[in-house]
């Protein structure tokens, strides 16, 4: 039989090289992926994500070595020139053969969600438990304004149309429920190991509430109240960022989440009532 | 058919601008997209430059972009509109045009063994309504306020209202317009495409006869037919919300400039949903062809049958089917009901499945051939393992619970780079290399390809691969610098490295272009079948001419894959042989 661009030698060590290469890469990109990359967990329900991140590490880990290792392999043996056997593989031993990505990809990915994924997202959307703090936070083009609905428990009502400077928010002075509200600007204050809802809106454009140390992202809609709850588990300062584009100033929307100890807290919220 | 080849004799405006001939214009579609990826890669060239040196004055280009780089010092909006305009034009008006525009215009009736499109007319038109699309688009960084900078996805109320952003002023207007002119343009190429590949085949093409790139274009063609018209609608509501005090998109309560907004009732959920609906299946639309371009390259350089090609057909049905209902893995975080979001996931991980036993196909093909490493072989190689990196990825993100964390952070960027630019453009680098023998009857320089090669995959790789251990240290996307927050500090020095590489990924991309048009000029006379390959666009002369096939149509007696069949003369068995010369294998 005569064959087509039988392969040089030059062609053969290339393929040798390119074999090499893609067994570095495999092994590069689980190698550094084996550093940690996560900023240093501080919230309650993080650990469920943390773990199912994890999961996904090591498992797809596993899958790109492996990938890796068997494309280099074979560029390996077969680029060496020797003669074709020409083998169809029949109906039945395709299929056969096909059950290993199917089950891989079942259990890996598949069984990832349902076993792991799901019920960490139940929980995260699921009801906060009693006792929780609850807090309003606003987005603005390029501001996060903070409301506590201060001794009463309830939040004024709040009106577009009175929205100024002194008043960001438009609370309307006319409902007793506003008298009390606390509002402060970029700056979030919660006690540490208690429950916290985050009631959050927008005024103008979609922002996104990202707390990375907490593993918290919910996008904020105008139009819209979304709610979210979290338990921070280590006092500290930690950042605030917007994660969806919401203009010029979308890289320094800069929000800060003080958790403090519960009598800290509670001090600062009776300075605020006295203020 | 007397009457079509009569252009064949006609003036240059004929033959070369406005022809009808499928192949002039697949090769008309290919330049214009590489034009595009000249822009959108420099586009990416300035988005390094500044988020390696955030702030950094560059005087010269102060000089270049007046408005934008005042005094060389970038502004952010203009950052936002280079990271929208480069993501655009790549998606929409590189890779699209490439895959389909070129190699499925070139491809599709040459080796369905037809003369021209079912509708070479509606072809013309297709091309030449792109054309005033792209020039809008591009034209759109010379109006006031620039370029559309809401991103490629436009969200609104960003795209919506006009003192949202600077670039939310004409840029966004006529950024809507240019992708409804290239919608328009997909749509009648789409059309021609499907109507080609079923009714044009010629003798003995059965369904199951044809090359996967074939079917890849077929259900990339028929998922745009579907999937596009409800982005043209949502550009229409976007367009009317701009500038017609509609509030399809705006729910009551914007506050802008001091002043409350008059709009009310409508939801920027909406725009997602239908954004998405036609956005997700794009990804598909992108990378099947891609896929089948490689499945076609791996056999004919292994010099053996395709692996798997029944199981292949049936994966891409199921990702075509799959591919439309898990648009809403893009929206985990966007406040939709996370009863959703729990559907989303359950589907998105389902479609891991088919592409891993695609993916499996291609490794498998490998197996026990005999490789010839020539450049559109390497280049296959490469989107192989993209596609498996890239896929792997996918993983992370399409599971509900990961993705809050890594939603809108590099890891995402990461991700996309490698399945809708690493696949595709690998694919297309190696489609040029294949084919271009086919379409100017000259070789490329192998020894400028190979260069080409190794200075793009490694680079690549390395480029997209640190955004995904970023995105895993949290680092959010489309930041105009990383200078304002201390858990990203760390990442700095990473940026610079990245910048270092993706100069010398940009400046290797030259090779190419030298590569091309010398090798129109010097290139090796290429015979009819230069690699050795058995599907029928190798049976027609190098080049072919108007209408292909000589006085009459090829007939075919067996699928595309008979390479080192025992007891045949060659190492390949063209299509077109019949059952009296080499056995019937498959």
């Amino acid at each position: 039989m005569q064959t087509s661009n039988a392969p040089t030698k030059q062609s053969q060590r290339e393929g040798r090289v390119l074999a090499v290469v893609v067994w570095l890469i495999g092994m590069a990109i689980v190698g550094i992926g084996s550093r940690r990359w996560l900023p240093p967990l501080a919230s309650e329900h993080g650990a469920g994500i943390d773990s199912m991140l994890n999961y996904l590490m090591i498992t797809v880990g596993a899958l790109v070595l492996s990938g890796h290792l068997v494309v280099g392999w074979f560029l390996w043996r077969f680029g060496r020139g020797q003669p074709v056997s020409f083998r169809l593989a029949s109906w039945r031993i395709e299929r056969r053969w096909s059950l290993v990505p199917v089950v891989l990809l079942a259990v890996v990915a598949e069984g990832g969600v349902l076993a792991l994924g799901l019920p960490v997202w139940a929980k995260i959307y699921g009801e906060p438990p009693a006792g929780s703090l609850t807090v309003e936070v606003t987005g603005e083009q390029f501001a996060w304004n903070v409301r506590y609905a201060g001794a009463d428990g309830k939040f004024g009502r709040t009106l577009p149309k009175r929205i100024t400077l002194d008043n960001p928010l438009g609370l309307d002075s006319s409902d007793p429920a506003s008298a009390d509200d606390i509002i402060a600007l970029n700056e979030i204050r919660v006690p540490v190991n208690r429950p916290v809802r985050i009631r959050l809106r927008s005024k103008d454009v979609l922002h996104s509430f990202y707390l990375p140390y907490l593993r918290v992202k919910q996008d904020a809609v105008p139009g819209m109240n979304i709610e979210l709850w979290f338990v921070p588990t280590r006092t500290g300062t930690f950042e605030l960022a917007c994660a969806e584009l919401c203009g010029l100033g979308h890289y320094e929307m800069r929000g800060l989440l003080f958790v403090l100890l519960e009598e800290q807290f509670q001090h600062w919220l009776k300075e605020q009532k006295n203020g | 058919m007397a009457e079509k080849l009569e252009t064949a004799h006609a003036g240059f405006l004929r033959r070369y601008v406005f022809s009808t001939d499928h192949k002039v214009i697949g090769i008309q579609y290919l330049l214009v997209s590489m034009g595009m990826a000249v822009v959108g890669g420099l586009l990416a060239v300035l988005i390094r430059l500044q988020l390696a040196w955030p702030g950094e004055k560059w005087p010269w280009l102060g000089k270049l972009f007046p408005d934008g780089m005042a005094g060389g010092v970038m502004k952010p909006e203009f950052y936002l509109s280079l990271v929208t305009m480069h993501g655009t034009l790549m998606i929409f008006f590189v890779v699209s045009l490439a895959l389909l525009g070129g190699f499925g215009n070139f491809l599709i009736p040459l080796q369905v063994g037809a003369r021209d499109m079912a509708f070479p007319f509606l072809n013309m038109l297709s091309f030449w309504t792109l054309v005033p699309g792209c020039l809008i688009m591009l034209g759109s960084f010379l109006v006031e306020g620039g370029a559309a900078a809401a991103g490629w996805t436009a969200y609104p109320p960003l795209s919506a209202v006009r003192s949202a952003i600077p670039g939310s002023q004409w840029g966004q207007t006529l950024w809507i317009v240019a992708m409804a002119l290239f919608i328009v343009s997909f749509t009648m190429g789409g059309l021609n495409y499907v109507t080609t590949i079923l009714d044009l085949r010629t003798r003995g093409m059965s369904l199951m006869r044809m090359p996967v790139t074939l079917w890849t274009l077929f259900f990339a063609s028929a998922l745009g037919l579907v999937a596009f018209p409800p982005l043209t609608a949502a550009a229409v509501m976007l367009l009317l919300d701009r500038h017609f005090g509609t509030s399809f998109f705006l729910p009551s309560g914007l506050f802008f400039g001091n002043q409350v907004l008059p709009n009310e009732g409508g939801t920027p959920l909406l725009w997602q949903h239908l954004f998405w609906f036609l956005g997700h299946p794009e990804v598909y639309v992108l990378i099947l062809p891609a896929l089948g371009i490689v499945l076609e390259i791996l056999p004919v350089f292994a010099r053996k049958p395709v692996f798997g090609y029944r199981l292949t057909v049936y994966s891409l049905v199921a990702i075509a089917f799959l591919s439309m209902i898990v648009w809403g893995h893009h929206m985990y975080v966007s406040g939709m009901s996370p009863y959703l979001g729990e559907f989303f996931a359950i589907g998105t991980m389902a479609i891991t499945i088919p592409s891993a036993v695609i993916g499996t196909n291609m490794i498998a093909t490998l197996w026990g051939g005999s490789l010839r490493f020539t450049t559109p072989m390497l280049f296959a190689l490469a989107a192989l393992v993209f596609f498996g990196t890239g896929g792997f990825g996918g993983i992370f993100l399409g599971n509900a619970a990961s993705d809050i964390y890594l939603h809108d952070s590099y890891f995402v960027v990461g991700h996309f780079h490698f399945m809708i630019g690493g696949v595709t453009l690998m694919a297309a680098f190696a489609g040029c290399y294949y084919w271009f023998p086919k379409m100017f009857g000259r070789m490329m320089s192998e020894r400028l390809g190979k260069l080409h090669f190794w200075l793009t995959f490694p680079t690549f790789y390395a480029i997209f691969l640190l955004m995904h251990y970023m995105g895993l240290a949290g680092m959010p996307r489309r930041y105009y610098a990383f200078d304002r927050f201390e858990f990203l500090e760390a990442l700095q020095a990473p940026q610079v490295w990245i910048t270092l590489i993706a100069f010398v990924l940009s400046a290797a991309q030259l090779l190419f272009l030298i590569n091309f048009l010398g090798s129109l000029l010097r290139g090796a006379v290429a015979g009819p079948n230069p690699w050795g390959a058995t599907t029928l666009e190798w049976a027609a002369p190098s080049p072919p001419p108007h209408g292909n096939w000589g006085d009459q149509l090829p007939e075919v007696h067996r699928w595309p894959y008979d390479y080192s069949v025992p007891g045949a003369p060659t190492d390949f068995t063209p299509q077109t042989a019949g059952p009296a010369e080499v056995p019937i294998t498959f």
